[in-house]
Parts: structure tokens; sequence; C-alpha cells
């Protein structure tokens, strides 16, 4: 086959245009993944392929030998998950050439993502080519591309701040906290109350290493279910101002009408640990911390209001620098395109623009894109 | 009167300490990145030169040149330098090399840019005899501890006040953990009193023998600031001077140790019949 006649292609539904009950039905378990892994592998014309299969997005990456080729893995993946193919055609997304090599690096970047920066996806994105790897379903097309792709990603992430600063308000609490106490291994958190944010909290610092967790609640067997939970030791609730001296830092999230820690008894705290710092996140509403606390020394309090304005600002931050991001993706999959292209068909080639008014279903112009 | 090359290399090694801190300071403020790499390159280039330089003044006057109060800075700086360059590696304290660049550098440029600080040297100032000039070294070095506290001890607070204020963004995003810093700066503050306790204790030894040997001023000055540590040391160690005051304590130390050096230095008599001046021709 002449190479003339051959495209790069990414195909499938992301996030930005097919809502999560939809992806949860288009997703492929392990077990059917391999399946249909088996049905591309006699697709005719398909000479390459990849497929990137995450809670965001399913897509296919692939080499056609054949203008068909496309629109007929599309029919035969629609048939597999018994999904209406209009449906499909309503929510797709496709790129071919150049288009979908900038799509895979911008992918791969993290700047595709939901959560814009997240670092997760190039784990998935290398995973999705091991898997082709061991399957042999790549050629010289894909491999460059894929790998390629890990490399640009890296070089994005190092020199643009896509992922600096966190955007949760868990996370920004124990960004914080990291802040004050460096290393989080020997940090002794106490989590006051029962409230969900408060739980995502203590789990955002369970997944940074903090070993050191004591639950307490209104409930003394509230407190006692969440430590089984959490594998930590549970407090009763009438002891906490007493032992709030052990702990480095607080989490509160009960939802008591007036505060349950006052100036007093941090400040009673403080003077059995005045060289340890003591961290409140206050995530209660009304407040559970006395206001009055931030003004002791070696204290810091932040409430919701505080951490929420930190992560929407970190957010903020994360989408300026995609824009720069970006344009640096742009002059790489130029570079990379310049590489890729001889291999496959040159009419293929669409310029970015041009693509985007042919196709109003392509990648270049997901919700996201800023350039 | 003989032209010396040492301050042609301490030139350079002033140089590379200013490039480091104006090179860190782009970086920070204009690209909002860590200095990290560059500035502690570009500081061990100049650490090798600055010591190449004090080598060879070292060799020219016979023993460490801690002379005059050029000398005294130099040696200061290079005290401070070759502290960072073991903490900043060990703790990975990329921030910390942008501060030990900036305090080598202004006190590097300052000492080689005012002539009359090194136009006159007391030779023979250690009677040829090498335990007061290791009591000297010693002394100084502790300078450089001191002098490293005060800068941790500037982090220190500007990481608290980022932390009250929510003025998270940028420069600040850079700094140590409060907590870091609080032990990096404890383990420098105990390093610089045991070496200045072992300096005044190699000292006195002489100094009861000869009490004319040193001048009143200086005694007093040095044993003073001793005093100051060492009781900021007891009351860290009794968590009574603890956090944001602890800090400003040691900043105050430090500015002080500074101050002092001037009126110690021109206090410094040479003794009539076994020391002479010796003056330096600027190369």
């Amino acid at each position: 086959m002449s190479t003339q006649n051959r495209t790069l292609f990414v195909v499938g539904a992301t996030h930005h245009r097919t809502p999560l009950e939809l992806r949860e039905k288009l997703a492929l378990t392990p077990d059917k993944l391999s399946q249909f892994w088996a049905a591309l592998a006699k697709l005719r014309g398909l000479s390459e392929f990849a497929v990137l299969n995450t809670c965001n997005r399913i897509e296919f990456y692939g080499v056609s030998e054949d203008a068909s080729t496309i629109a007929e893995l599309q029919e035969r993946f629609c048939e597999f998950q018994g999904f209406s193919a209009d449906e499909f055609e309503r929510v797709r997304q496709q790129s071919v050439g150049q288009e979908a090599v900038r799509h895979l690096l911008e992918v791969s970047s993290g700047i595709d993502s939901q959560m814009i920066g997240e670092t997760e996806i190039l784990g998935q994105v290398k995973d999705a080519y091991a898997e082709a790897q061991t399957r042999q379903s790549v050629g010289p097309i894909l491999n460059r591309l894929f790998q390629k792709s890990f490399q640009h990603a890296k070089y994005v992430r190092t020199n643009t701040a896509i992922t600096e600063g966190q955007i949760s308000v868990a996370n920004v609490a124990v960004d914080l906290a990291q802040k004050i106490f460096g290393q989080l291994e020997k940090t002794k958190i106490l989590l006051l109350g029962a409230g969900e944010i408060g739980e995502k909290t203590a789990k955002a610092f369970q997944s940074r290493g903090a070993a050191g967790l004591t639950v307490s609640s209104r409930t003394l067997e509230r407190a006692m279910g969440l430590a089984r939970e959490f594998g930590a030791a549970a407090l009763p609730f009438e002891h906490v101002a007493n032992r709030l001296s052990d702990y480095d830092v607080v989490v509160c999230s009960t939802s008591a009408p007036h505060a349950v820690i006052t100036a007093g008894d941090v400040s009673a705290a403080m003077k059995k640990r005045r060289a340890q710092p003591l961290f409140f996140i206050d995530l209660a509403l009304p407040r559970d911390v006395d206001p009055a606390v931030a003004n002791l020394e070696n204290v810091f309090i932040y409430n919701l209001d505080d951490l929420a304005r930190i992560a929407e600002e970190n957010r903020a931050a994360r989408e300026n620098e995609v824009r720069r991001a970006r344009e640096i993706l742009k002059e790489k999959s130029e570079a990379l395109w310049k590489q890729i292209g001889g291999l496959v068909a040159g009419s293929a080639v669409a310029p970015r623009a041009a693509a985007a008014q042919e196709n109003p279903l392509s990648f270049g112009l997901s919700p996201n894109a800023k350039s | 009167m003989h032209s010396v090359p040492d301050r042609q290399w301490l030139w350079l090694a002033a140089a590379l300490y200013l490039t480091g801190f104006i090179l860190g300071t782009i970086r920070l403020f204009g690209e909002r990145k860590k200095s990290t790499g560059l500035t502690y390159g570009i500081v061990v280039v100049g650490f090798a030169l600055q010591t190449i330089g004090l080598n060879i003044r070292g060799m020219a006057v016979h023993g460490c040149p801690i002379g005059n109060l050029f000398e005294i800075f130099q040696f200061s700086a290079w005290s401070a330098t070759a502290l960072y360059l073991v903490i900043g590696a060990t703790f990975r304290l990329s921030l910390l090399g942008y501060f030990t660049a900036c305090l080598a550098a202004v006190l590097t440029v300052v000492s080689l840019s005012v002539p009359s600080w090194d136009a006159v040297r007391a030779v023979n100032v250690f009677h040829g005899n090498h335990w007061i000039e290791f009591h000297a070294a010693l002394a100084l070095f502790s300078y450089g501890v001191f002098g490293l506290l005060a800068l941790t001890s500037i982090m220190y607070l500007m990481q608290v006040h980022s932390l009250k204020s929510q003025h998270l963004q940028g420069f600040f995003s850079f700094l140590p953990s409060v907590l870091d810093l609080d032990h990096i700066s404890l383990r420098l503050l105990t390093a610089g009193v045991v070496l200045m306790t072992a300096s005044l204790i190699v000292g006195s030894i002489y100094w009861v023998q000869d009490t004319e040997m040193v001048n009143l001023t200086k005694l007093f000055m040095t044993a003073g600031l001793w005093v100051a540590y060492l009781a900021v040391f007891g009351l860290r160690m009794k968590s009574f001077l603890v956090a944001k005051r602890l800090a400003w304590a040691c900043i105050a130390l430090f500015a002080l140790a500074v101050i002092s050096l001037w009126p110690v230095n021109s206090s410094r008599k040479p003794l009539p019949e076994k020391s002479a001046t010796h003056a330096f021709q600027h190369s």
C-alpha cells in the first residue's frame, strides 16, 4: 500500500462533548477491551492502532490504509457496545493528520483533561501505548507519535505552570499543611466532625503519606465508624480541648452552631507546644474555630472561603498557562508531523483552521480550546 | 608594596555571586521559577574562585587572611557560602542558594569596592601563634554560620507572613516549610554557638597569659555577642524563644555582629614590639 493513502487519525468521545451517563456506556471494561482489540485487529485497512480508555475519554488512534476504515471502526465499536450509531455520531470527535498529532500531545500533557494539568493522564496514555505494544498493534508511525508525545508532555509540564497549584479544596489544604510541616509522614492529624468535605480532606492527607490520623465526632459511634474506615484512632469529643496540643493539623467540619474550639483552648495548647506550629483547617459553616485564633503565634488557620479562593486562583493560573502550553505543543506537533508526515498521506494533512471548518466535531474545536 | 593577583580572583568570585543573585532574581520574579541547578553551579564556581583568591592571600601573609576589614568580610562570605554548599545540598534548599548568593555578593562587592579597607593590613597580628590564628578563624567562621542563620530566619519570617496573610503565589511558593526552616535554624544556631564558644575558649587561654594582647573594645563586643547568642540558644532550647521572635533575634544579632566589626577593627592596634603594618597595592 502506498503511503499516499495512509491516514493518521484519532476518533472517539471525550468529556468535552459526551456527558458522564454516555461515557459510562461507551467505556470498555478490561474484558471487553480485550475482545474489541481482537475485532479491531481483523479490521481491513487498519494498519496500526491503540486504544485510550479512561473515565473521561475513549479514543482510538490509528493509521488507516483506506478512507472507509474510520467509519467502519466507529460502526463496529457502536455495534460492540450496543450504542446507537446516531448518538455516537452526535458526540464523536475526530482529527486527522497533524491535528491528530497535536491532539495526542495535548492529551498527554494534561491540558485536554477535565482537571487541567492533572498528571494521571500521562500514565494512562503510557498504559494504552504499552498495551498496544504488547498486542503488537503499533508500528513505525504510532510508535514515534506516542514516544514523542511522552517527551513533549514532560517538556510542557517542566516549562509551564500547568501542573502547579492544587485546584480542589482538600488538596489545597494538604498543600498548605506541607508548607507548614514539610513532609507529612510524622504529622498528627485530628479530624473533628464527620462532614463530607472533612472526610475528603482526611483522605487527601492520607494519600500524601500522612499516617497519624485521629477522628473525633459528637457521637463516639460515628467517630469509631469513621476511624475504622480510615484505619485511624477515635477520640471522644469531650477530650478534644485537652488533647489539642497532641495534634499538628486539626481538620474541622462539625455541624455545631457555634465555635467548638476557642482561642483559650488553642492558647493553652500552644503553651505545651510552643516551638511546634498548629494548623487549623476550618471547613465548617458556621465556623468551628474562633477566628481570634489567627492572632496567636505559630498558629495558622484557613477556612472554607480561604481554601476555595486559593483553589480558584490556582485554577485561573493554570488556565492562563494552557494558552502557553498550546503554543508550545503547536510547534512540537508541527515538527513531529514533518517527521511522521512522510510515512502517511500528505493529502490527509489538514491545516487546523481548514480542518475545523470542514469538521465541526474535530478535537481542535473542543470547548477548552483556547487558541 | 607589591602587586597581588588575589583581588582579581576575588573580583571574579564577587561577579559570579552577583550573577547568581541577578539570575536568581530574574528567574524567581520574572519567570516565576525556582532557582535550581544554575544558581548552585554559579555559587560553586564563585566559591572555588574565592577560595583561590583567599588562598593566594593566605600564602602571601603566611596565615589565615583575616587581618583587615576587607579580609574579614571576604572570609565571612566564604564561610557562609561553604556552609550553604553543604546545607543547601543536604536539605535541598534551592532558595537558600539565592539568598546566599545575595549575602556573598553584598559582602564581597562592598569589601572590594572600598579600597581603604584593604589598604593597610596589620601583619603578625597573631604573634606567630597558630592557636590565636585558629581562634580568629573559628570566630569568623561562626560569623558565617550566623550569617546563614540570619538568612534562614528571613526565609522563616517570609514563609510565616505568606501563610498568615494568605499570599502564597510567586516567590513565596518556593520557600521551604516553616518546620524545616525552624529545624535548620536551630542546627545553625547550635553550630554557631559551638564554634564561637570554641573560638573564645582558645582565645581566652592566651588572653589570660597576656591581657594586653586584646583590646577591651574587641573583648567586650565579642563576649557580649557570644553571651547574646548563648542566651538565644538557651531560650530556644527551653522553648521560651520560638517562631517569629527567635527569627527576629537571630537577624538582629547578626546585624549587630556585622556592625561590631567596624569598632572592633578600628580599635585594633598593632602591638609595637611585634607587629607592623603592611600595605596592599590593589591590582
